[in-house]
């Protein structure tokens, strides 16, 4: 089994509500200095067989990413 | 009769109260679940009713979208058949491909359960009953994921909110495919049937699937 890495975030330029709200609670916590803060998903997977992370690129193609609105980047532990 | 197919996932909620909606329309309501590959025997009409299908796991209507009974909803859409997927049932269709653009987080941060006013933005699909654009019908949203996503130009873009709540492209509340059959709706119109409940415009949505 290989463990593999997949990152989800919300493309640049797409509203990210929770990330907004997060920077808001920060700055309200004293943190002046954090810009704008994007939230997203790590999906850890451990994957059998041949070239895992074609395999993986493949899965967030078909169901682990939504091209529209999410890139994603593909890493092998 | 115009039997009208309930499409059922682990985690819909709203399949009852779409079919007794369906029901009182004129039409037959039988369900259709959703690890069948197939359609019930003599569908006319598919509804996709709301729910959290799946838990919502991963996105809103990712997992629904690629259950086997899409497989028979995408032959029928695109055999010309009518679809009309309702709140989870519309980001099942996006996910699925057949609308275009996606459903995100409400810009309020939280589930909007409101009567909303909507506008008709495209009175040639079968969805409005015929009402002019720019009329003015009334139905609840009830969501958490409500804001769709999208190119407004490239859809065609069937009702409006009148005021911008949850942050949708372009106030869109409900579009269908290019050629009509399919639409998808934020809005219930299945709890807009009942002199009861307020408001009984949500037949002008539903009587798309029978006409």
């Amino acid at each position: 089994m290989t463990q593999v890495v997949v990152t989800v975030m919300p493309k640049a330029g797409v509203l990210d509500p929770q990330g907004q709200a997060v920077a808001g609670a920060l700055a309200q916590l004293g943190f002046g200095g954090v810009g704008e803060v994007r939230i997203g998903k790590r999906i850890e997977l451990a994957i059998a067989g041949d070239d895992p992370a074609g395999q993986a690129r493949a899965m967030c193609e078909k169901l682990l990413a939504n091209a529209l609105i999410e890139d994603y980047s593909v890493e092998v532990a | 009769m115009t039997r009208v197919a309930v499409v059922r996932f682990p985690g819909s909620l709203d399949h009852e109260s779409a079919a007794r909606a369906v029901e009182g329309l004129g039409a037959e309501a039988v369900e259709a679940w959703h690890a069948q590959p197939e359609l019930p025997e003599g569908t006319d009409a598919v509804l996709i009713p709301g729910g959290f299908s799946y838990g919502d796991h991963l996105r809103c209507g990712a997992i629904a979208s690629r259950a086997p009974v899409m497989d028979a909803v995408r032959r029928h859409a695109e055999g010309g058949g009518r679809v009309v997927g309702i709140c989870n049932g519309f980001q099942v269709l996006c996910e699925a491909g057949l609308l275009p653009g996606a459903l995100r987080r409400n810009a309020t941060l939280s589930f909007v359960c409101r009567q909303m006013e909507l506008e008709v933005a495209d009175d040639a699909t079968p969805w409005t009953s015929g009402r002019p654009a720019g009329d003015v019908i009334s139905i609840p949203v009830k969501n958490n994921e409500g804001a769709w996503y999208g190119d407004p130009d490239a859809a065609r873009v069937v009702l409006r909110y009148r005021e911008d709540l949850l942050g949708s492209t372009d106030r869109v509340a409900g579009i269908a495919s290019a050629d009509g059959n399919v639409m998808g709706l934020m809005p219930h119109p299945e709890e807009a049937c009942d002199p009861l409940l307020g408001s009984t415009d949500g037949r002008l949505v539903l009587r798309g699937l029978i006409g």
